[in-house]
Formats: C-alpha cells, structure tokens, sequence
C-alpha cells in the first residue's frame, strides 16, 4: 500500500519495524521503559517522597509476627491503610497517612477496596478484648458487619520459630534491624505478649513506645489473634501529631 | 528415571536438556520438600516434584511414539502448523473459565451473605486472590496462549518454533496457575494485587515466560511473510511488557529456600508506586494489548473484511504503549504518593482516551460493509460488542482518574463496576469470541454445534453485566457520597457501618449479574464440548478462508 508512494514517507520507515522483529521489541522495550523511569526512579532520590517524621521505627517481632498474618488472610483487600489528605476522610479516620508510616512495610498494605474501614489508625481506638472478640465474630460487635469470622487465629498457637529469619531478610532490604534485635527477637516476641515480663524495658529500648500487655485473657502460649492484635494496636500510633509540624519539609 | 535409548532413533538435545533441567528440579523439590517450614509449602515442592517427573516420563512417552525425523515444517507446500498446545490452552482456558466465574459468584455472595465465610480456606481474602488470578491469569492466560501460537503460525504460515519448549509454556503456565491458586487458599502470598504468587512460583513463571518469547519471536523470524502482522506487535508487547513488569514488581528476597515466604524488597511509597505501574499496565498489556491483537485477527476474519485502517493501527499501537506505561499513579491519587506524580500519572491516563478509541475505531469500522452479519452470526455480534464495551471502560477509565472524580470513586464498588465492564464485556466477550471461532477450526469442524446457544450465551451473559455495572454504579457512588455527607451541624452524617448497610441490595444483585454470565459460560462450554465431540455439526456459513492469511494489512 503506502510502498507506491515515491518519497519515503514516515509510513514507509515504519515498516522497517514491521520486517525485523528485533528492532520491533527494541521499539517497544524503548516506548515502554520512558513512562516507568520518569515515575519510579525520581522517588528513590528525591528527598521530599519521604519526609523525617520522629516516631517511626521497625516492628517488633510481635507484630512482624502479626504483620505476616495480615498479610496471608488477605486484609488489604477490604481494608485500606491509606488516609487520603480529604477533609472527611480525616474526620473520620484521623490525621492524613504520611509516607514515613509505611517505609517498613515490605509490601506496602494501602489497600484500593473499602469493604470495610480503613485502619491506618486504628491502633489504640479499640481495648484488646475488643479485637479478640471482633476477630471470633464480627457480627456480635457490629451486627451489619460483613467482615469473615477470624476465630481460627485465637485456636491457633503463633509460630514464630522463624521470625529472626524474616527479620533478618527484612534487614537485607533495607529496615533497620541491628543484630541486637535480630537476636533478641524471641524475648522481644515473649515479653510483648506477658504480663510483667522482665525483658519489658529492653524491648522498649530497642522499639520505643512498644505496648507490653498480656495480650491474652491469662498467660497462656500467644495465639495468632495475639499477634494479630499487637499489630494492630501500633498501627497509625508511631508519630506524635501534637508534635508533628506539617511545615518543618517543606521548601 | 533411567532413560533408556532405542536404537532405531536418538534423543534430540532438546529431549535430553529438558530431561536433564526436570530431573535436577524433582530431585531439588524432592529434598526441599522434606526439609520445608510449612506443611503448605512441602505441598507445593511435592506437587512441582510430581509434575517434573510426569514430565521426564511425557518426554519418554513422546519419544517411544514419534518419527525419528522431526515434524516437517510444510506439507505439500502448506505450512505444517502445531495445534497440539493450542488445543490443550483451548480447553484449559474453558475450565479455568468456568472455575474462575464460580470463585467470583461466591465471594459476591460472601459480601452478600457473610455468613457464607465457613472456613480460612474459603473466607473472602482467600479467595478473592484466588478469583482475579482464576480469571486474568488463568482464563485470560491461556486464552492468550491459545490464540497466541495460533495467529502467531498463520499470520507468520509457518510452524511454531521449537518441539518441546511450545509444550514448555502451556504445561509449564497451568502449573504456575495451579500452585498461585492452592496458594492463595494456603494462606501462600506476596499481598500485592494480581501479583500474590510467591517467590518459587515467580520463578516458575519468569522460566515459562522467557520460554514463551523465545517460541514466539522464534516463530515470527521463521516467518514466510514479508511483514509482521499487526496483532502480532500487540502480542510482542504485551510479552515484553509482561516480563519487566513481572520481574519489577515481584523482586523480593525468600526468608529461606526451605520457606514459601519472601519480602518484597521494595516498600511503602515506592512499592506503592511500583505495584500500580505493574497493576495498570497489567491491565494495560494482559488484559488490554494483548486483546486487541486478538481484535486485529478474529473481527476481519469473522468479518471477511479487511483491517480499517492500516495507518491508524500503528498510530494507536505506538500510543498506546507508550502512553499506558505513564497511568498508574491514577491509583493513588491523595495519597501520599508525591503529588507530581499523581498528577503524571493523571494527565497520562487522560491523553490514553485518545489510543483507546483509535483501536475502538479501527476494530468498529472493519465491520464496514459486513453489518448486515451482525444479525446472522452471533459470534461476531459477541466480538463487535466486546469492543463497545472497551469503548464503554476506556472511556470511563480516564473519567475516573480525574483527580476529583476519583476523590469519590476511589475505594468504593464503583472501581469493581469498571473493572468488570472491562474484564466481562470486553476482554471475556473478545475471548468468548475467539474461541467460538477457534475450536471449529482447530478440530476440523464445519462449524460450531449450535449458534443458537451462542446466541443464549450472549444475551445472558449480555444481561448478567448489564445487572452487575449498574449495581456496582448506584453502590460504588452512594457509598463515595455516605462517605463524605455531612449534616446541618457539620457532622459527617454516616458511620462506616452504615454505608456498609445500605449496599447489600446492590451486593444481591451484582451476585445475580455473576451468576447469569457464569450460566452463559456453562453454556459455551457445553457449546464447544459438542462441537468436538460431534463431527456432524451443524453447518454455518464458511467462516474459515483458504491456505493464506488474506486480511494481513501489513500488505
């Protein structure tokens, strides 16, 4: 068709992609590369994509522990944590989402699906008992709840047998867990979730503002529910927003 | 194991390789599998341990009964096409169809009825993974590998390069499909939507999906024509797109070989960021491009009318891919993503109206002067409303990313309306359509066994979407407006709850909108089952041309 035309015209060139499928994936390897660099690369260096907040640090190995759990249930898929800088969503949920919160979260648990509410700060809203009884049935705390039965969590002894593995990979990609934490993280993990335990004030050392309760009705092993829960509890409660200026990063 | 040689014929280096590589692997997944963490994890080395070894003995099997030549690559001067893995993608691509409809109506019907969540196996946030990958990945997938390698050999009329490998890339990807699926229901995954299969099962898919390129382009450069088909650029595309996104998104680092799990090296923003130019593009490339190929090559068939416009279609294929790459912060609008690049990302997913409806267009107008045979064959009917409703959700896809729509329609149903009007009516129609087209023609049938159930098919499933959009419309914008209504007084007038409660209805019906587009599919598997299982269909119109591709419009 256009090869009638006698001056080489743009249409004519293209079909020196059309004949050598080499030059087609180098065409199509080159249109697809421009998008996805301009977006992605600039947010690893630009210091303004996460700003210096106080408060954020790793999670504990017990609510890494609870962390993982969330994950394999598949929360993220009805519940967000993401406050969108929106006047309601911030009356609802509380002060908007900052980058900073989720720096630790490999992968990141925004969500894009509120089946149910968000709960980047849901941390401290509710008591323990509260959770554990939400979890075991939804609907006997909110009667036009949607939300699955978890009451296998609380059946279930946490298997934490591996979580200084986990940490360790986790502190390959770039969290910051010292030796220290890695081999502590059994007693971490132990005197989270204990009543009056003696290794309280080194957990809080090393993860401060960490919550240590007993996080069952008595001091029996920790349920995956625990876990669960200590997870919960810190979400969203990190930072001080009485402190927090909003204008100390912006230039 | 122990392979023993005939001596009439030898192995082939391919045979002895791929023997090799699976021995290696059932005897690594075999130790794994004793030594594993998890009890799910020791399932999944057990079942890839099986599926090495069954395919060490395939390969044995195989070998006792073929020629010691290799297949010729023409007959008479006619190119001796391998359907073989076609067909097998054909019928896995039904199944997987059927499967992925059913996981999708039942967890509709847990929103509905949540009472219906009876165990951790089944509760929703198992299987939602477990319907999206069922549907894309499954479903799609092998309708894509299907049709791939089919119009990848007749455009190109030439056989499919390499003898094992094409067998490589469907067994290989079904297994993929296999452990993604029972992971998800294991509790087994990354969390990153449409991109939850673990580390092993990644690698996995990267060794299949490197294997699919090479028999791909392999096929293209055996080619017996001067040019390369333009679906076939949609296909090349969407093969390599697929794979840098894949290895982008999925780059993590396993906790230990003997554990399913592994963390995501990327993390926060960035992850954020990085899932949402995987998530889109997946949508752009797997669902979008890659169909649109198949548009190029069923709708002028089926139509026996040449591609519209031949200018149009590099115009909008060079567009579209380039533009697509750019949209996928429209997902994280207000977040706190930067805000240039939300507005990137914005700005992008606006220009990608433009490339949208240039395919619309050239898929539309091919129908010039075959109008008329949208009132006798429903099969095309199928395909030309496939791409109205890709007219329908690129159109709506860009209405969305606005920054002020989508402060309202973000997080609500409204997202799962558009998703669906895309992935049922568009990519499920195309895909409904081609393989109406397709099983006649690879098992050698006049014609389908009967288009009037092609014809229930699609005004089922036609009313199925049309009760499933319109509810996710009322329940994504009512609960968008509950969200932020506020009273007299200044308070927000709802509590979370409340705006739960007041979707049920719309969740009853979205469900009833499933279960008629899965009976439609029920009755296209039973529809295709006869056609193969009936020499004696019922005659149609001769859909099929002659030895050579006639509507190549690269000529």
């Amino acid at each position: 068709m256009p090869a009638s035309n006698p001056s080489r015209s743009l249409w004519d060139r293209h079909a020196i992609l059309e004949k050598n499928s080499i030059l087609l994936v180098l065409g199509i390897l080159i249109a697809i590369s421009i998008g996805g660099l301009v977006e992605v690369v600039p947010l690893f260096y630009l210091k303004s994509t996460i700003e210096k907040v106080d408060g954020v640090r790793p999670k504990t190995p017990l609510e890494l522990a609870g962390f993982d759990i969330y994950v394999r249930e598949g929360c993220y898929l009805c519940h967000s944590q993401m406050i969108r800088a929106l006047r309601d969503e911030v009356e609802r949920y509380g002060h908007y989402s900052l980058a900073a919160e989720s720096m630790y979260d490999h992968p990141f648990q925004w969500g894009s699906k509120r089946n149910g509410p968000d709960l980047a700060r849901i941390g401290g809203k509710y008591s323990d008992d509260w959770h554990r009884d939400h979890l075991r049935n939804p609907r006997a705390l909110v009667p036009a709840s949607i939300m699955p039965s978890y009451a296998f969590l609380e059946e279930t002894p946490l298997d934490a047998s591996h979580i200084a593995a986990n940490m360790k990979t986790l502190a390959m990609t770039g969290v910051p867990y010292t030796q220290e934490m890695i081999d502590k993280a059994q007693d971490d993990l132990k005197a989270q979730g204990t009543a009056d335990d003696p290794n309280v004030a080194g957990l809080q050392a090393r993860y401060p503002k960490a919550i240590a309760r007993d996080l069952g009705a008595d001091n029996h092993a920790l349920s995956e529910a625990d876990a669960v829960i200590a997870y919960l509890q810190t979400l969203g409660t990190q930072i001080d927003f009485k402190l927090y200026d909003n204008k100390a990063n912006i230039r | 194991m122990a392979l023993t040689v005939s001596p009439a014929k030898s192995f082939r280096f391919g045979e002895l390789v791929l023997a090799a590589v699976l021995g290696v692997l059932t005897l690594l997944t075999a130790f794994i599998a004793l030594n594993a963490w998890t009890p799910a994890y020791a399932f999944h080395m057990v079942l890839i341990c099986f599926a090495s070894a069954f395919g060490i003995f395939a390969i044995y099997q195989r070998y006792k009964v073929r020629d010691a030549d290799p297949p010729p690559q023409t007959i008479d001067n006619r190119p001796n096409y391998n359907f073989g893995p076609v067909k097998f993608s054909t019928i896995a691509a039904v199944i997987w169809g059927i499967a992925g409809f059913t996981v999708g109506l039942i967890i509709a019907l847990e929103l509905a009825f949540p009472e219906l969540n009876v165990s951790r196996w089944t509760n929703f946030g198992r299987l939602r993974p477990l319907h999206t990958s069922a549907v894309i990945f499954a479903f799609g997938g092998n309708v894509l590998l299907a049709t791939t390698l089919y119009i990848v050999q007749r455009t190109s009329r030439a056989r499919l390069a390499g003898d094992l490998a094409p067998w490589f890339v469907v067994l290989g990807y079904n297994l993929f499909i296999v452990i993604a699926g029972t992971g998800y229901l294991l509790g087994i995954t990354h969390s990153k939507e449409y991109a939850e299969p673990e580390w092993y099962a990644d690698i996995l898919l990267v060794a299949v999906w490197l294997t699919y390129f090479t028999v791909f382009i392999g096929t293209l450069m055996k080619r017996a024509e001067p040019h390369i088909y333009v679906a076939n650029w949609f296909f090349l595309a969407f093969i390599v797109t697929i794979a840098v996104l894949v290895l982008g998104n999925n780059a993590a680092i396993p906790v230990s070989i003997f554990s399913s799990k592994s963390y995501v090296i990327w993390s926060g923003v960035q992850d954020a960021m990085i899932q949402w130019w995987y998530g889109h593009n997946a949508v752009g490339f797997y669902l979008t491009a890659s169909f649109l190929g198949m548009m190029y090559y069923f709708i002028p068939k089926r139509a026996e009318r040449p591609v519209y416009s031949y200018r149009l279609s590099i115009i909008h294929f060079w567009a579209l891919i380039f533009i697509y790459i750019w949209a996928g912060p429209h997902h994280l609008h207000y977040t706190a993503l930067p805000d240039w690049a939300q507005t990137l990302g914005m700005t992008f997913s606006i220009i990608l109206w433009m490339p949208s409806w240039g395919g619309m267009i050239n898929g539309m107008l091919t129908l010039s002067g075959a109008w008329d045979k949208l009132r006798t064959d429903p099969v095309l009917r199928m395909l030309v409303v496939s791409i109205a409703f890709y007219g329908m959700s690129t159109f709506e896809g860009p209405l969305m990313s606005v920054k002020v729509v989508n402060s309202l329609s973000h997080y609500t149903d409204w997202g799962i309306g558009h998703v669906h009007s895309g992935s049922l009516g568009w990519v499920g129609y195309i895909s409904f359509g081609a393989l109406y087209c397709i099983v006649p023609w690879l098992w050698n049938r006049k014609g389908l066994y009967s288009l009037k159930l092609v014809n229930w098919h699609f005004w089922i499933s036609t009313i199925g979407i049309v009760f499933y959009i319109s509810s996710m419309w009322v329940a994504g914008i009512m609960q968008g407006l509950m969200w932020r209504a506020y009273t007299s007084l200044g308070f927000l007038e709802y509590s979370f709850i409340e705006t739960v409660e007041a979707m049920h209805p719309m969740y009853v019906i979205r469900a009833f909108g499933g279960f008629l587009y899965l009976t439609g599919a029920l009755i296209m598997a039973y529809n295709l089952y006869m056609t193969i299982a009936s020499p004696d269909s019922e005659a149609v119109p001769e859909a099929r041309p002659a030895a050579g591709p006639r509507l190549a419009a690269a000529e």
